[in-house]
C-alpha cells in the first residue's frame, strides 16, 4: 500500500494541522498517526511513520517514540477487523473471560494473532471506558457492548458478509 | 558583580548559603559527603535532566522561614530549588533512607548484576548506589526482563538490559547533536533505549553517551572487554583537536592507550573546560586517538577514592605514596558497610567445623549438619 | 428524586442538536457571562460555588482558575480532559455524547474568563466517534455565533478544537495530557512548574475535567451561592456517578451527594441492587484506583454511622477504614468475585500504563502484577502477601505523578480488608481456582484495623 496520502487525506492533514499555532505542527501527530493507520491499511509501516515526520517537519525518532508509546497504534499489520477486548476490572467481573474465551475458540487465534483469512485480529486491551456496558469490545471506531455469546456470534457473521460485499 | 540572594539552607543538620535558584542536591553537594544525595538521572549539564530515578528523594521537614510547615511526600532534590530557612533532611530521615532502599531495590528487580562481565563495573553508580544502599538478597523472583538486541554501530555498545532508563542519553543527543536518531521507545517496564530502524549512531559529539551513562548501559565498544578500569592509570591529556576541546583523560596501561573519555568531576560529570564549558569531547578524541603519541600527557588524575577504580592506586597522585589516613578519613567520612554476613549464607567457617575433618568433598549438606558430623 | 443540574434534559429527543438545545434553554448561561459578567466576577461565582474538579481529585477549581499566570502578550490556554480512563468511570463520556452541547456551553464560558482564544479538548483516541460528535456541535455553535471571532460583540475570540489521544491512562494526568497535546510521549512533567505558569506550548495553561466544565453553566445561570446550597459540606452541587459491576442497572447517575451509599446501590432509582438477587460483596465507590471496601465498611462507616455518597463521607476513617468519591466510578462487586483476581487484573492495568518514566512505578507495578499473578493461579506464599504490602508502601508518594499512588492503594486495599481472602488463596492453591472465598463475613460488622 503506497504511504502517501491522496487529495482527501491530505487536506484532513491540513485541517488537523491547522488546530496549532504556527510553528507547533507536532502537536498534530497523534491525530495525523491515526489518520494515516486509517489511510494505510490499518498500521504503521516504518515508511509511514517516516511520511508523518517529513510532512510535519520533524525528526523520524521524534515519530517512532510517540508511535511505540500509545496503545492504539498498529506497528505490524493486523487483520481487517480488529477485536479489541476489554479485559480490566469492571470487565473481568461481568465476565469478559468468558467472551474472551469464546472469541479465541469461535476464529481458532490467540490474543495477538489474525486469523489466516486475514480478517480477524484478537487483541487484549485494558479498561476502554465502557465499564456499565460490560462485557464490551471495540471494533474500529465501534464499541460493541454487552457482549453475549451470541452477540459475538453476530457480530462476526456481520464483518464476514461485510468483508465477502467488498 | 552583581547582588545575589542568599538563601539559608539547612541539610542534615549543616547550615549554608546558597544564590537563590539553587536546588536542594547542588546546596547539598556544595556541603559534600554523605549529605549529598546519589543522583542517578539528574545531570547538572544536561537541561531538563532529573527527577526521574527518585534516589535523591529527601525530607523537607521545614519549607522556609516564611511558610514552616513541611512538605508532605519527600521531592526529588534534583528538582526543587531552596527556600529561605529550608530544612532538609537527607539521611538524617528514616523515610527517605527506607523510600531509597525501596528505589535502590526497584533499580536492581531487573538489572542483569552481571558486573564480572561489565565495562562499567567500578566506575559505575548503580554499583555505589547499591553497595551503599542495597541489600545481599533479592526479593524478586521471577524471570528478569530482557531485550531484542539493538547494535548502535562501531563505537557504542548497547545493553538495554543494564539500562535504568535516565534519559540523560536522550538529552545528550538532544542538545549536542543536531539530530537525535536514538530514543526511548515503547512505555512502561518495557521501555527501551533504540532507534526503531537500526541506525547507528554516528554523530560527530554521541559518544558523549558513554560518559554521561550512570550505568553500562552505554559503553564504548573499541574498550570493549580489554581491561578493567581499575587496572588501568588514569592521566588527563589533551591534544589541539579541531572539533572540541581536546581535553581528556586516557586510561593507559604502560604507554598502551586502552580508553579515551571526558574527565570528570567527583559527581561523575564532565568538567568544565577552562573557559567555563562543559568538556564534552569528539569522537575522533574519544574512539580514534588511541596512541600515545597522539597525546600530551599532563600527568596522572586525581579519583576520588570511594570508587573502585582508585584500588591500588594511592593518596593523591596515583601510585606515588601510600596512604596513612584511616579508612573513614579516605572514604569520605563513610564507614564500610557489612553488605553480608557468610554466616548467614553458608555454615562455612563456622569456628565449630573442622575443614580438615571432613572426609572427602565437601558440599552443603556437610555444613549444614556441621558439629555432629564434623 | 435528587436535583439534577447536568443530565435534567438528557432525555429530551434531539438534545444533541443546537437547536433543541437552545430551545431547551441553553447557551443563556454564555449570554449571561459574556455580557453581563467580568471574567473576574465568573471566577468569584465559581468559586462561591465550591465546585470541585470531578477528575478525581477533588481540587476546588475556582481556586485552580486563580492561579493563572497573566504575563503580557503570552496567550493562555483552556485544556478539556476528556481522557476519561480510569476504570469503572464512564460519565464524561455520557456527557460528550449525549450533551455535547453542554461541555461546548461551559467551555465558552470558562475560556472567556481565562482568556483562552483556543481551547483544546483532549479525548482519549479509543472513543473515536466522539470527536465527530463535538466537532459538530462546535460548528453549529459557530454558525450560531457563539464560537469564532468577537462573540456577541464583547471582542473575546475563541475557538475549540478537538485533539484524539493514541491510548494512554496516563494521559489523564494534566501535565502528561499537555505533553500529549503537544505530540509527545505522555511522560508526566516534574513540577514545578505548574501548567498555570508553564502549561501547552510553556503558556499559562487550565486543565479541567469534562464533567468540570459542564457544571459551570448550571452555576452561572443559578449563581454560586445557590449552586453550593446543593449537597453537604464541601460536596457542593451535583456529582455524575458512573456505576457499574454487579448491579441491575448499570449506568450513569447524577447525584447531589446526599444521598447515603445504601440508597444509591438499592434504590431502583439508581443502581437497583445487586444482579440476580445476589449479596454485596465489596464496592470500588471511585475509579479503580481508589481503595476497595467491604460491603459493612461501604454501607456504614467504622463509627457505625451511614455513608453518603459525597466527598467527605466516602473518605472518613481515611484508608484505614475509608474510601474516596474520587471519579465517580462506583464498581460493585457480588458475592461471587474474587477480591485476588480483581486486584490481579487492576494491577495488570496500572503495569500497562505506567509511562516508564521514574523507577519504582516502572519496576514496581510490574512486580505487584507478577505476585498477584502467582497467588491467583495457586502458587502463591504467606510471604508474598507481605512482600506486595512492602512494594505498595514504596512506590506510594515517592514517584513523579499519581499513578504510583493509584497503583498502590487498590492493592493496599485489598490487603488491609481482604487478606484472610488473599490467605485462603495460598492456602487452597486449588480449590481456589475453581471456587470463590465469597462472600464469608465481609457483609457482617469485621474487626476493624485502627
Amino acid at each position: 500500500m503506497a504511504t502517501i496520502f491522496n487529495d482527501t487525506q491530505m487536506t484532513e492533514f491540513k485541517r488537523l494541522v491547522a488546530r496549532y499555532p504556527e510553528g507547533k505542527q507536532k502537536s498534530a501527530l497523534l491525530p495525523a498517526l491515526h489518520l494515516a493507520q486509517d489511510s494505510f491499511g490499518g498500521w504503521l509501516s516504518t515508511e509511514a511513520l517516516d511520511y508523518v515526520a517529513s510532512l510535519l517537519q520533524i525528526e523520524p525518532i521524534e515519530v517512532y517514540e510517540v508511535a511505540t508509546f500509545y496503545s492504539m497504534y498498529n506497528l505490524k499489520p493486523v487483520g481487517k477487523f480488529v477485536f479489541e477486548v476489554c479485559q480490566t476490572g469492571p470487565c473481568m467481573i461481568s465476565g469478559s473471560d468468558n467472551i474472551i474465551d469464546y472469541i479465541k475458540k469461535t476464529l481458532d487465534i490467540k490474543p495477538g494473532e489474525t486469523t489466516k483469512d486475514g480478517l480477524f485480529t484478537l487483541k487484549l486491551v485494558e479498561c476502554l471506558g465502557a465499564c456499565g456496558y460490560a462485557p464490551m469490545m471495540q471494533v474500529g471506531k465501534i464499541y460493541k457492548e454487552h457482549l453475549t455469546k451470541e452477540k459475538v456470534d453476530s457480530i462476526i457473521a456481520e464483518y464476514r458478509a461485510q468483508a465477502s460485499n467488498n | 558583580m552583581s547582588e545575589q540572594t542568599l538563601f539559608k539552607v539547612t541539610v542534615d543538620g549543616i547550615t549554608i548559603e546558597v544564590p537563590a535558584g539553587t536546588t536542594i542536591l547542588q546546596a547539598a553537594r556544595q556541603i559534600g559527603g554523605e549529605v549529598a544525595p546519589p543522583a542517578m538521572c539528574y545531570y547538572s549539564k544536561l537541561k531538563g535532566s532529573g527527577g526521574k530515578c527518585r534516589t535523591c528523594l529527601v525530607e523537607v521537614s521545614k519549607g522556609s522561614e516564611k511558610d514552616p510547615r513541611p512538605m508532605p511526600k519527600l521531592v526529588a532534590s534534583c528538582r526543587t530549588t531552596v527556600m529561605d530557612g529550608m530544612e532538609v533532611k537527607n539521611i538524617t530521615s528514616d523515610k527517605v533512607i527506607d523510600a531509597r532502599a525501596g528505589v535502590v531495590e526497584f533499580l536492581l528487580l531487573n538489572h542483569p548484576l552481571d558486573c564480572p562481565i561489565c565495562d562499567q563495573a567500578g566506575e559505575c553508580h548503580l554499583q555505589d548506589l547499591s553497595f551503599d544502599h542495597g541489600k545481599s538478597k533479592t526479593r524478586f523472583e521471577f524471570q528478569k526482563r530482557t531485550f531484542k538486541k539493538h547494535d548502535l554501530g562501531k563505537n557504542i555498545q548497547l545493553h538495554m538490559t543494564r539500562c535504568i532508563l535516565c534519559y540523560r542519553c536522550v538529552f545528550t543527543a538532544d542538545q549536542l547533536t543536531n539530530k537525535r536518531v536514538h530514543g526511548i521507545l515503547d512505555r512502561g517496564d518495557h521501555a527501551e533505549i533504540a532507534t526503531h530502524i537500526e541506525k547507528s549512531l554516528d554523530n560527530e559529539f554521541i559518544g558523549n553517551v558513554i560518559d554521561v551513562c550512570p550505568v553500562g548501559a552505554l559503553t564504548d565498544k573499541t574498550f570493549r572487554f580489554k581491561n578493567r578500569v581499575w587496572f588501568l592509570k588514569p592521566m588527563d591529556a589533551h591534544r589541539d583537536c579541531p572539533t572540541c576541546s581536546g581535553r581528556v583523560t586516557l586510561w593507559n596501561r604502560g604507554d598502551e592507550v586502552f580508553r579515551v573519555t571526558a574527565r570528570k568531576d567527583e559527581w561523575g560529570e564532565i568538567e568544565d573546560t577552562p573557559d567555563g564549558k562543559p568538556g564534552w569531547i569528539c569522537n575522533t578524541c574519544r574512539f580514534d586517538k588511541k596512541e600515545a603519541s597522539d597525546w600530551v600527557i599532563e600527568g596522572p588524575r586525581e579519583i576520588s577514592r570511594a570508587s573502585v577504580i582508585s584500588q591500588g592506586h594511592y593518596a593523591g597522585k596515583i601510585g606515588t605514596t601510600k596512604p596513612t589516613e584511616t579508612f573513614l578519613a579516605v572514604n569520605g567520612g563513610r564507614a564500610p558497610h557489612l553488605l553480608m554476613d557468610i554466616h548467614d549464607e553458608s555454615e562455612v567457617n563456622k569456628p565449630t567445623i573442622h575443614l580438615g575433618k571432613i572426609q572427602g568433598p565437601s558440599h552443603g549438606d556437610t555444613f549444614e549438619n556441621k558439629t555432629e558430623s564434623a | 428524586m435528587g436535583v439534577k443540574l447536568l443530565l435534567d434534559k438528557a432525555n429530551v429527543p434531539g438534545i444533541r442538536t443546537y437547536e433543541v438545545y437552545r430551545r431547551e434553554g441553553g447557551y443563556r448561561a454564555v449570554e449571561k457571562a459574556l455580557k453581563e459578567m467580568t471574567t473576574d466576577a465568573i471566577v468569584e461565582e465559581v468559586k462561591k460555588s465550591g465546585l470541585r474538579g470531578r477528575g478525581g481529585a477533588g481540587f476546588p477549581t475556582g481556586m485552580k482558575w486563580s492561579f493563572i499566570a497573566k504575563p503580557e502578550g503570552v496567550p493562555r490556554h483552556l485544556v478539556c480532559n476528556a481522557d476519561e480512563s480510569e476504570p469503572g468511570t464512564f460519565k464524561d463520556r455520557y456527557l460528550m455524547e449525549f450533551l455535547p452541547h453542554l461541555l461546548i456551553e461551559g467551555l465558552i464560558i470558562s475560556s472567556f474568563a481565562l482568556g483562552s482564544n483556543d481551547t483544546y479538548i483532549y479525548i482519549r483516541g479509543e472513543y473515536a466517534w466522539i470527536p465527530d460528535i463535538l466537532e459538530e456541535a462546535i460548528e453549529e455553535a459557530k454558525a450560531a455565533g457563539w464560537l469564532g471571532k468577537n462573540i456577541l460583540g464583547t471582542g473575546f475570540d475563541c475557538n475549540i478544537h478537538v485533539q484524539r489521544g493514541g491510548g494512554a491512562y496516563i494521559c489523564g494526568e494534566e501535565t502528561a495530557l499537555i505533553e500529549s497535546l503537544e505530540g509527545k510521549r505522555g511522560n508526566p512533567r516534574i513540577k514545578p512548574p505548574f501548567p498555570a505558569i508553564q502549561g501547552l506550548w510553556m503558556r499559562p495553561t487550565v486543565v479541567n475535567n469534562v464533567e468540570t466544565l459542564a457544571a459551570v453553566v448550571p452555576i452561572i445561570n443559578m449563581g454560586g451561592e445557590e449552586y453550593a446550597k446543593i449537597g453537604v459540606g464541601k460536596s457542593t452541587g451535583t456529582k455524575l456517578i458512573s456505576a457499574c459491576g454487579n448491579i441491575n442497572k448499570p449506568g450513569v447517575y447524577e447525584i447531589d451527594m446526599t444521598i447515603t451509599v445504601e440508597e444509591f446501590i438499592y434504590s431502583d432509582e439508581y443502581c437497583g441492587g445487586i444482579k440476580d438477587g445476589k449479596k454485596l460483596k465489596a464496592c470500588i465507590p471511585g475509579g479503580s484506583s481508589v481503595p476497595i471496601l467491604p460491603a459493612n465498611l461501604l454501607l456504614t462507616t467504622a463509627k457505625g454511622e451511614p455513608r453518603y455518597m459525597n466527598y467527605e463521607s466516602l473518605s472518613d476513617g481515611g484508608f484505614a477504614t475509608g474510601s474516596m468519591l474520587g471519579s465517580g466510578g462506583f464498581i460493585v462487586l457480588d458475592e461471587d468475585q474474587c477480591i485476588v483476581k480483581n486486584t490481579y487484573t487492576l494491577a495488570r492495568f496500572y503495569r500497562h500504563e505506567s509511562c516508564g518514566q521514574c523507577s519504582p512505578c516502572r519496576e514496581g507495578t510490574g512486580w505487584m502484577e507478577k505476585i498477584l499473578q502467582k497467588i491467583e493461579t495457586g502458587k502463591g506464599e504467606m510471604s508474598d502477601i507481605d512482600l506486595l504490602w512492602d512494594i505498595q508502601r514504596k512506590i506510594e508518594g515517592n514517584t513523579i505523578c499519581p499513578l504510583g499512588d493509584a497503583a498502590s492503594w487498590p492493592v493496599a486495599a485489598a490487603i488491609r480488608h481482604f487478606r484472610d481472602e488473599f490467605e485462603w488463596h495460598v492456602k487452597n492453591p486449588e480449590l481456589a481456582q475453581t471456587s470463590n472465598f465469597g462472600l464469608q463475613h465481609y457483609a457482617d460488622p469485621i474487626h476493624v484495623p485502627a
